[in-house]
């Protein structure tokens, strides 16, 4: 008798399992696909995903997404290199500003920032985001 | 003077996707709104620059040991196709519909943002009430 419960909870966790290994694999295509479709913003879903489903705390999702983005940002990149959308100006001075920028955020992360930042930069993207479709 | 501008706008956008808030989503609608980049071009741009970006700050995460590898495989092996995929569809498309999509996805980006961190205070709230 309790062998046999054991038998039927041991399947519910491999099926638990096997759920959450199939909702990782269909998050990585919506991820994947926005990411390479947009060139960008992949990491902003990948975060509460990570916290979700592999239960990490925010600083470690953090972290983790862009270790996710990375291997999805090479194809993607080369992708539109081939296709030509690449200038070597533009490339070369803001990718100057984005590593050091990235230098900076990265030590940053050790003192999250206050939610009033987050509210302020979600503003800042909806604005952006309605100028960008009228 | 563009030239300034453009170091400028890639070390804000440096600084948020260093802190895991997404530099993209500011990068690309800063170039294309201000500066007049074309939106494919600033989608590429954004991608290498984080590359390189990301470089740096995972050896700055993985030696404050942030960085978990367990099950993130089953994210990236879906994902890799998919981003192929999206690109190859993006370079195929107009730059004034990826303009429009664009817009779409940070509306609603940042409504979710706001949500999540709404409802984190509220369950502080709970929390401290308890």
């Amino acid at each position: 008798m309790k062998r046999k419960q054991k038998d039927i909870l041991g399947k519910k966790k491999v099926n638990s399992v096997k759920k959450q290994k199939l909702f990782l694999m269909l998050s990585g295509a919506v991820i994947g696909f926005l990411n390479g479709f947009f060139g960008g913003g992949g990491g902003m879903i990948c975060v509460p995903i990570l916290e979700k489903v592999l239960k990490l705390d925010n600083k470690h999702a953090h972290a983790t997404a862009i270790a996710v983005i990375f291997p999805l940002s090479i194809i993607s990149a080369f992708i539109y290199v081939y296709k030509g959308y690449i200038e070597s100006l533009p490339l070369l001075t803001i990718g100057l500003g984005v590593v050091l920028g990235g230098i900076i955020g990265s030590y940053a992360l050790k003192f999250l920032p206050p939610k009033a930042v987050r509210v302020i930069f979600a503003i800042i993207m909806f604005v952006g985001g309605l100028k960008l479709i009228i | 003077m563009t030239i300034f501008l453009y170091i400028l706008f890639g070390l804000m956008a440096g600084v948020f996707g260093g802190l895991g808030m997404g530099g993209g989503t500011l990068l690309i609608p800063l170039l294309t709104i201000f500066l007049g980049v074309e939106q494919k071009l600033s989608q590429g741009i954004n991608l290498i620059s984080f590359l390189v970006m990301a470089l740096v700050s995972l050896i700055i995460h993985y030696k404050n040991g942030y960085i978990e590898t367990k099950n993130i495989w089953y994210i990236i092996i879906s994902g890799v196709f998919f981003s192929a995929g999206g690109a190859l569809l993006a370079s195929v498309l107009p730059s004034k519909i990826l303009r429009i999509g664009f817009g779409v996805f940070l509306c609603i980006l940042s409504i979710f943002e706001i949500y999540k961190v709404f409802k984190s205070t509220k369950n502080k709230n709970i929390e401290q009430k308890k």
